[in-house]
Parts: C-alpha cells; sequence; structure tokens
C-alpha cells in the first residue's frame, strides 16, 4: 500500500484490529454464511424437520409471480425516486450555482432532510395524503381527483416515492451544487463570450462535465432506493395495498418474520446480496477513475 | 456571476424559494397539526395555521400531562434510548475503525492485507439484507431487549475504516521518523499525533455515524420486545398502528417532530462537518 516507515510490534496489530475484526465476524460474515446455508434448506410445513434441497428454493423463486412482481415494484420505486430526487435536486443545483447571493442560505435551507429518518419521511407524508383529513388529498379531490392510497396500489406507490424522493434531495442537491461549483468559471465565461445562453451553456457545458458526479449519485440513489427505505414501507403502507409496494427488502423481512419461509427470505437474502455486491462493484470501478467532484 | 441578467436571477431566486416552501412543506403541516386539538383535525381538513395547544400537545406526547387520550408509549425513556443507541454506535465505530485503520497502516504483519478485505467486505452486507440470520445469531447471544444487542451489530463500519485509512495514507513518512527518532513507540505516536490530527475528520464522521445510528429503524424493531428498549424512530409506526381507532394525531406529530429534531439540529448547526464528513465517506 505505501512504503513508509512503520511500526514492528508482534501482537499490538492483532490487538488492534480485535474489535472490529471480532464484530464482522460475528455480525456480519457468519449471518451472510448462515444465509447462505439456510437457502439450500426447506422446512416443512411444521417446522419439524429440515432437507438440504440445493437450489429448489432458488428454482421456486425464480418462477414465483409474487417474486417476479416484487422486483418489478421495487424497479419502479427506484427508478421513479432517482428520477424525482436526481431531477428536482438538479434543477435546485443549477439555480443555486447561478445566483448571484445567497447560495449558502439556500443550502442551508435544503440540507436538513437528509437528517430525517425514512420512516418519519414516510409517516410526514403519509399525513398530507391521509384520505380522510390530508391537506393535499382534500386538494386533489377539489381537483375533482379520489384519493385513497389505502386501497389504490398505484397512488400507494406514488406516495412513498415521494416520500422517498423528498428525504433524498437534500443529499443530491449537495453533490450537485459541489460539481457545478468545481465547472471551471472560465470556460462558461468563454461561451457566454461567444454568444450562448444560460439553456445552451446548460446543456452542452455544465450537463456534460456534470455526468460523472450524475452518474455516482445515480448508483447512491439506487442503492437507496433498493434497501435504505425499508423504513418508509413499513410505515406507510405495509408492502400492501396487495403486495403493490413490497420491494425486495420489505419482501425478505416480511416472508421471513411474518411469513416465517426461512429456507424463502434466505434465498431473497442472497440475491440482494448478490445486487448489493454487484452495485458496489460499479460504485468503486467509478472511484477508481477517480474523477473529481 | 457569467453575465448579468436580472430576469434569470430572479427567477432563480423564484424556483429556489418554491423548492424550499415544497421541501419544507410536509414540517410545516407536521407542525400545525402539532398544536391544534384532535377535534379541529379529525373533522375534515387539516388547518394551516398554528393552534393554541401547542404547550398541552407536548406536554401530553412527553407524558407530563394526561389526558383522556395520551399515547401507550414513553416518549422521554424512547429519546433516552434513541440518544444511548445513536452515541454508543456512533462511538463504537469511530473507536474500532480508527483502531483498525491504525493497525492496518502502520504495521507489518501476516495477513494485514486478508483482514482489511474482511473488513472491506461488510460494504456488501446491508442490515437490511441480512436480516434473518442476524437476528438469530443476537437471539442466541442473548442480546434481545439490550442496549448491546442495540448496538453491536451496527458499530462495524467499513466505510469509517477505509476513510481513516485513507487519511493515514496522508501522514508524512517525517512525522513517523522524528517520532520514532524521540523513542515514541505505536501506543504514544497514536494519542500524541495521530489523535489530535485526526480531530476534524473524527468530528466530521461523527455527524454522519450520529444521524446514521438514531435513525435506526428496522433494527430496533426486531430485536426489541420491551418497552424499556424502544427507540423513538422505530414507535412512530407503533403509535399509527391502532387498528380501527382514530389516530391521536395531535399526540403522533409532536413525537414525530421530537423524533426528527436531533438529527436535523445536528445537521443544521455543524454543516461544515457535515457536508465535509457526507463528501468524504462517499468518495
Amino acid at each position: 500500500m505505501q512504503s513508509q516507515p512503520v511500526f514492528n510490534h508482534r501482537w499490538l496489530p492483532w490487538l488492534l484490529l480485535l474489535p472490529q475484526l471480532a464484530i464482522t465476524l460475528v455480525f456480519f460474515l457468519w449471518p451472510a454464511a448462515q444465509a447462505v446455508w439456510q437457502s439450500f434448506l426447506m422446512e416443512d410445513a411444521f417446522g419439524l424437520s429440515t432437507e438440504f434441497v440445493w437450489f429448489e428454493n432458488f428454482s421456486v423463486l425464480l418462477q414465483d409471480e409474487i417474486y417476479h412482481r416484487s422486483f418489478a415494484t421495487t424497479f419502479i420505486f427506484s427508478i421513479g425516486v432517482t428520477a424525482l430526487s436526481m431531477g428536482g435536486a438538479l434543477l435546485l443545483a443549477v439555480m443555486a450555482d447561478q445566483v448571484i447571493r445567497g447560495a449558502r442560505v439556500y443550502r442551508t435551507l435544503l440540507v436538513w432532510p437528509y437528517a430525517v429518518a425514512p420512516a418519519v419521511a414516510g409517516v410526514l407524508w403519509m399525513f398530507m395524503f391521509n384520505p380522510s383529513i390530508g391537506i393535499l388529498s382534500y386538494l386533489l379531490e377539489q381537483l375533482g381527483y379520489d384519493w385513497n392510497h389505502f386501497l389504490n396500489g398505484d397512488q400507494a406507490m406514488l406516495l412513498v416515492i415521494i416520500a422517498a424522493a423528498w428525504k433524498q434531495i437534500s443529499y443530491n442537491f449537495l453533490f450537485f451544487l459541489a460539481g457545478l461549483q468545481a465547472i471551471p468559471r472560465s470556460l462558461i465565461e468563454a461561451a457566454a463570450l461567444d454568444g450562448a445562453g444560460p439553456m445552451k451553456r446548460f446543456w452542452t457545458i455544465l450537463f456534460p462535465l456534470l455526468s460523472p458526479t450524475s452518474f455516482f449519485l445515480l448508483v447512491i440513489n439506487v442503492v437507496y432506493a433498493f434497501f435504505d427505505t425499508f423504513g418508509i414501507i413499513h410505515a406507510v403502507t405495509q408492502g400492501g395495498p396487495g403486495g403493490s409496494t413490497s420491494i425486495l427488502v420489505y419482501k425478505v423481512f416480511d416472508d421471513g418474520f411474518n411469513g416465517l419461509d426461512l429456507g424463502s427470505s434466505a434465498a431473497q437474502s442472497v440475491i440482494l446480496m448478490a445486487i448489493v455486491g454487484a452495485l458496489t462493484v460499479v460504485q468503486f470501478r467509478y472511484i477508481e477513475r477517480k474523477v473529481q467532484y | 456571476m457569467i453575465e448579468n441578467r436580472p430576469l434569470l436571477n430572479l427567477i432563480s431566486h423564484l424556483i429556489l424559494c418554491l423548492g424550499v416552501l415544497v421541501v419544507a412543506f410536509p414540517i410545516w403541516i407536521a407542525f400545525v397539526a402539532s398544536t391544534h386539538a384532535p377535534e379541529a383535525l379529525n373533522s375534515g381538513t387539516v388547518p394551516l395555521w398554528p393552534g393554541d395547544r401547542f404547550v398541552l400537545n407536548y406536554a401530553m406526547a412527553l407524558g407530563l400531562e394526561t389526558g383522556q387520550k395520551t399515547l401507550n408509549v414513553n416518549l422521554i425513556s424512547m429519546l433516552g434510548n434513541s440518544l444511548i443507541m445513536a452515541l454508543g454506535i456512533t462511538i463504537g465505530k469511530l473507536l474500532i475503525s480508527m483502531l483498525a485503520a491504525y493497525a492496518i497502516v502502520f504495521f507489518r504483519f501476516r495477513f494485514r492485507m486478508l483482514s482489511f478485505w474482511l473488513i472491506f467486505i461488510t460494504l456488501m452486507l446491508p442490515v437490511e439484507v441480512r436480516i434473518m440470520p442476524t437476528f438469530e445469531v443476537v437471539a442466541d447471544l442473548g442480546l434481545l431487549n439490550s442496549y448491546s444487542g442495540l448496538i453491536l451489530p451496527l458499530i462495524a463500519s467499513a466505510t469509517a475504516t477505509f476513510l481513516f485509512r485513507q487519511f493515514f495514507l496522508t501522514v508524512p513518512h517525517e512525522l513517523i521518523e522524528a517520532a520514532r527518532m524521540d523513542g515514541a513507540g505505536p501506543i504514544r505516536f497514536f494519542i500524541d499525533i495521530l489523535l489530535p490530527l485526526s480531530r476534524t475528520n473524527l468530528a466530521a464522521l461523527f455527524v454522519i455515524m450520529f444521524i446514521y445510528g438514531w435513525n435506526q429503524y428496522l433494527w430496533p424493531l426486531l430485536i426489541t420486545t420491551d418497552e424499556h428498549y424502544y427507540t423513538v424512530v422505530m414507535s412512530i409506526q407503533r403509535m399509527l398502528a391502532v387498528g380501527d381507532a382514530e389516530v391521536a394525531w395531535h399526540l403522533v406529530m409532536p413525537s414525530t417532530l421530537m423524533a426528527m429534531l436531533p438529527p436535523v439540529l445536528v445537521v443544521i448547526l455543524m454543516q461544515r462537518l457535515f457536508i465535509k464528513g457526507l463528501v468524504e465517506t462517499e468518495k
């Protein structure tokens, strides 16, 4: 890693590493190995005996309509959250980058939702969309639109997307703003002198130069939508109505703890681990290129 | 500024103000709802302007005042538990990851890279993904319904270790040479030189980890069945799950706002550190 002078000691480095290694082994690697092992087992209906079934849990899963739907749901959810929060954040960041003064004030006013727990964000939006007392559902009703996310799956999906995107806007905003401010002013000035208007400058200079930031945020947002939004789903819709918001992470929990289908839940865990692994690799390849933002 | 276009500047400000309003709107509505009597909330639409029950509602939510309808949870103890969990996770993470990074960067020993990768691989295993088996391990260790159970499984953090490693690698060779020349051993070097140098990094990570710890939801939900260990974020859902009865929104909203206040305050008051931490943990 580097060739600087170092200390030589026989047991001290192990002592220093011990706490982290112990916790990693006990709470991370051992459970992950358990998940893999369990995904090859199947319990009978009464939980009395278990049988080693190779890949049967996986093949059952992959043929399961409900699991397919959960995948589709997760995709729609992630695309919605990513598009909404990145689009909104990019618009605000571009505006904040070009105002003459006040960019810092706007930053302060926009960063705090990052600190709101997903479950709390969900409750705040659920309250506003409450079919009987919510302010937004009332407004929609005035416009002749009937809102009830307890019954309508599409509306429930929209609600969780909005709540999840709301919380993530501040994160995207910070990174877009930093990315914009890192673009050399001289480039933009040169374009302005050549007669390019603000719109043209955005599409031909700012937007292409932001692509490393955008790509990085894309990965981060997908990871967020896949794994960190459990609280929103659990607090707001419980995966309902009729499984219409049951994203993959929620389904692992639901099948494991409520359905008590351990083999299937473990197999789903393994599939999810593979997805996180793939996303982490993508993220790291990006970092290795050392793009500035 | 590139060019002076007053109209463009005005439009930018308008869009930003609109954005700020949209982002703040849910909080405003929640705050308004937290200051009204239950009748005002359940009779049609939520009002848009604060009512006069601010003190009463918050006192009732905190259990300082009892009314005909109070929450069957103890908010003060839950806020305390959240604080213990958040601080436990934060301090634990900083401590173990700093020590581990120190060993990896400043010592040469067998299996050094293996240890690094073992720690690093945990990035790929968020709690949400391996819930069932982790729950079983914690149950087997008898850590259900305990602070250790709330804290320990969440404190292994590859991100913090990685960040400290990156930072330690930038420490100039001359410092280590000089320290060794003066006869300082590894422990002395750590305490007298490395620790003071890492102050800003520690503070920035502290902010990020505190938010992470405070906002934990799934884990406390799973491993606590004893009310004494409930944390505030996980309990919001419990306040809403009242079956067919009407939700006591005038008490849920004060609780919700109090649950989000500590991390939000940390972000706003320590904004510079927060942004530093955020940018560096993702690098």
